[in-house]
């Protein structure tokens, strides 16, 4: 069953920015697969290939500017799609935040939470029309503190 | 972008956050979390009912501290409160802070629950959309029970907004894989197959992830969506990029819809319909083609989006392997990717043509890009591209580049990342054993293995090899000049002291007519590595010492010497005293029949299959499917190797059948056993 198992953002200095979990799994493996993973993407060299080989699993990854994103899937996945959905995730926030930069996901963790929710479910892409999905998230802003009509 | 929040904005998180960041020290961090929560579980404990906003904050807070690492035991009935406020940014964050903190209290649960099913039922499609991500993200059985059979229908409805149809159907997926037999699909299956020709793009891309798990597990009840799939591919594929207007990606025309086709159709066998079979060729050929094309913009995305489409295609013409023009063109490609500037194409390229290796029509056509590929492991730079090299260097040997293959292998193996030698290892035995037609390059190779990669030579490699050097008698002699020599070099592996000892207690005797290899040196040989070597090696040395006493009657006085002494004889370690004692008794009571009896030369083993081969299977699973598929071509004689022989011929079997003795059986296997 072809999945993406999970989805990390972290700096170059290893502070978690977000986890997204598509499987269960206990909270003391997660810690330490994130401890694992993060050591082996940040010693790679800029000329390596995106995609590596950990456990059962392909990572593939990207750096934008301080943050690297990564996506763990499984081995008979489509990587190159892989990298593209990162690159769509990324141009959902900019999009978002006008700009994105580290720091609008560490003050803003639950909306990049939200942008991401709207964008991948269950490890899969919902729609691939960015406008289709910043139109859902903007909706959503709108409907702040106001209190919804019964439909 | 100011780093301030967006939106609603809770001030109180944002100075929250900007205090943890501007901790000096972890200490201070946890003191200044640890304050925050007492603060917070004051509140929740406060007599004053707190307001949604508030609320809303201290669960994002909550959120935030047990996202950094820290363990959270409370604020899950706060959560779950949120849930049912009609307030969007609220329930929100209810929400997350459920899908993230998951808790199984059978109470919560069932207030979860109880929203959830609120929430599918109001109607409002926001609402619904977050408790069907809420269902998709927890994925319980609990979540599962209560909703499975409400989804599908939601799902199918007409008057079903696309966006709830997208979640329904990804949330559908994610009970489905985790509680299969609750996700009765049934009566829906018609309709569910039939929203493959929605007309929303999102919705076709969500229900495809669906259908193509249903089908994995129910081929023949989804098998209409075949000829669906095909029609939507080939719409996609002949479709210029303005066409799909939002759909079009970097230029690329729906990648990922065309990409999930693609995967969709590769559950089942080739369409048996000839006209949709047709459209397929032609959609594949067409795929094929724009990849000739010059593309349409510089950027990476464009690349990888058609690339991605490019190798779908090409797994798809794989998994068929049907279509010999395909897999041809499909081999001239990847062939091209092999020296591509990019090295995430030059990686593809290799993973992929490893599933091309084994396919009769294309074996010979990946052959032909030998060089590049041992270009490929010498020169690459990054590790995980080189062992793709090596992967499919193994994929395609045969017996025409056996031995070249084998060469370039040990060489890569001198210097190969440690995570990957015993895999290597295995490999090359494989191969070595495999494609041997003079067996005396086998025993070569092996012994090479043990000299480059000692430590990761497991003992299926080294006992393999000395059950093929016992049942053929053309490579005994050589087997045991060649062991004797390596034996020489002062730094030994202890492994090539166990094939040795064995080796030469066996077979001492073919080259102990010459001076430099008399009895006497080889017993001062093997005895010199004695002290180094581990209790097992130790016990098969002591083996091999009485061994020779049989066979050298003149060593048996300097033998018995060494036996009779204190370290032997009063060993610590019961096996070795054991030995030592009973091979010294046997050595001096026996007459030289009884002895010549009892040490006959080793029978051949029986004919059995290889474990080394199980073993690299189990080490790497799914990726051995190219190696077993490999493997079954080769045993049906394929052209590819002209009938291997896999191992001795009865005849010269027969010949060395002569009585065991009980003795025998104890050093049969190779295997030292502490029971008799």
């Amino acid at each position: 069953l072809k999945t993406m198992r999970f989805m990390l953002l972290f700096s170059r200095q290893g502070k978690l920015r977000l986890q997204k979990w598509y499987t269960a799994t206990a909270e003391r493996d997660k810690k330490k697969m994130v401890r694992d993973l993060m050591q082996i993407v940040l010693a790679r060299k800029p000329k390596m290939c995106s995609f590596l080989e950990w456990r059962d699993l392909k990572i593939v990854y990207k750096r934008y500017a301080s943050l690297y994103f990564c996506c763990a899937v499984e081995e008979q996945d489509n990587e190159l799609i892989t990298l593209e959905v990162i690159h769509r995730f990324v141009e959902l926030l900019d999009k978002y935040f006008g700009s994105v930069c580290e720091l609008d996901i560490i003050f803003n963790f639950e909306k990049a939470y939200f942008i991401l929710d709207e964008f991948l479910m269950g490890g899969e892409i919902q729609d691939t029309s960015k406008k289709s999905v910043l139109k859902a998230i903007e909706q959503s802003d709108l409907l702040q503190e106001v209190s919804c009509i019964q439909y | 972008m100011p780093a301030v929040s967006k939106g609603d904005g809770m001030r109180g998180l944002a100075v929250f956050i900007s205090d943890i960041r501007n901790c000096k020290s972890k200490e201070a961090e946890i003191k200044r979390i640890n304050k925050e929560l007492a603060n917070i579980r004051s509140k929740f404990k406060g007599d004053k009912a707190l307001d949604g906003y508030s609320k809303k904050k201290y669960v994002c807070k909550l959120l935030f501290i047990f996202l950094l690492g820290h363990d959270i035991d409370f604020g899950h009935m706060e959560a779950v409160n949120l849930l049912s406020s009609n307030k969007y940014t609220e329930k929100q964050i209810g929400y997350l802070f459920i899908s993230v903190l998951v808790n199984s209290n059978s109470e919560l649960i069932r207030l979860i629950n109880n929203a959830i099913k609120n929430d599918l039922s109001s109607r409002n499609p926001t609402f619904m959309c977050l408790a069907l991500h809420c269902i998709a993200n927890v994925g319980s059985r609990e979540m599962a029970e209560a909703f499975a059979s409400e989804i599908p229908r939601i799902l199918v409805a007409g008057d079903t907004m696309d966006s709830v149809k997208q979640s329904a159907a990804l949330c559908l997926l994610r009970l489905y894989k985790t509680s299969p037999d609750l996700v009765l699909m049934g009566e829906w299956t018609s309709r569910v197959v039939h929203l493959l020709n929605d007309q929303h793009m999102g919705v076709v891309t969500a229900a495809i992830s669906l259908i193509t798990c249903l089908s994995q597990k129910n081929p023949d009840e989804f098998k209409t969506c075949v000829s669906l799939a095909v029609s939507r591919l080939s719409r996609i594929v002949s479709s210029a990029s303005t066409d799909l207007q939002d759909y079009t990606y970097y230029f690329v025309p729906a990648p990922w819809l065309s990409c999930k086709l693609l995967r969709l159709l590769q559950c089942y066998p080739p369409p048996e319909d000839g006209a949709v079979k047709g459209r397929l060729v032609e959609c594949l050929e067409t795929i094929l083609n724009k990849a000739q094309e010059p593309p349409k913009s510089k950027k990476v995305q464009h690349s990888n989006a058609k690339n991605a489409i490019l190798f779908e295609a090409i797994s798809l013409i794989i998994h068929y392997d049907s279509e010999p023009n395909l897999l041809v063109r499909a081999c001239n490609q990847l062939g091209q990717f092999l020296q591509h500037r990019e090295t995430n194409l030059r990686y593809l390229a290799l993973e992929s043509m490893c599933t091309l290796a084994s396919s009769e029509f294309s074996h010979e056509a990946v052959k032909t890009h030998i060089e590049t590929v041992i270009n490929a492991l010498k020169t690459e730079r990054d590790v995980s591209v080189r062992q793709r090299a090596a992967d499919l260097l193994y994929a395609m040997c045969d017996r025409s580049n056996a031995k070249q293959i084998v060469a370039e292998m040990l060489s890569y193996l001198e210097t190969a990342d440690y995570s990957i030698r015993e895999e290597m290892v295995l490999k090359v035995a494989i191969l070595a054993e495999k494609y041997a037609v003079d067996y005396s390059w086998y025993v070569d190779t092996i012994l090479n293995l043990i000299r480059i990669a000692g430590d990761y030579v497991s003992e299926e490699v080294w006992y393999r090899v000395i059950q093929i050097v016992i049942n053929r008698d053309d490579v005994q002699g050589y087997a045991a000049k060649t062991v004797f020599e390596a034996l020489q070099a002062p730094a030994c592996h202890e492994n090539m002291v166990k094939v040795g000892g064995y080796i030469l207690g066996e077979f001492g005797n073919l080259i102990a007519g010459d001076p430099r290899s008399s009895p006497l040196v080889q017993f001062n040989l093997l005895h010199s590595k004695f002290h180094l070597c581990s209790v097992p090696t130790r016990a098969l040395l002591l083996s091999a010492y009485i061994k020779f006493i049989n066979l050298f009657p003149e060593t048996k006085t300097t033998i018995q010497e060494v036996l009779r002494c204190d370290s032997q004889i009063r060993n610590s370690d019961v096996e070795l005293q054991q030995r030592a004692v009973e091979y010294l008794k046997l050595s001096s009571i026996a007459s030289t029949d009884v002895l010549a009896t009892v040490l006959e030369e080793m029978p051949p083993f029986p004919e059995r299959e290889s474990s080394i081969l199980a073993k690299l299977k189990k080490k790497k699973g799914p990726g051995a499917v190219s190696v077993t598929e490999l493997e079954d071509n080769k045993r049906e004689g394929g052209e590819l190797n002209g009938g291997a022989d896999r191992g001795p011929d009865s005849a010269a079997m027969a010949a060395k059948n002569r009585p065991m003795s009980n003795f025998s059986t104890h050093c049969h296997s190779g295997k030292i056993t502490n029971n008799r």
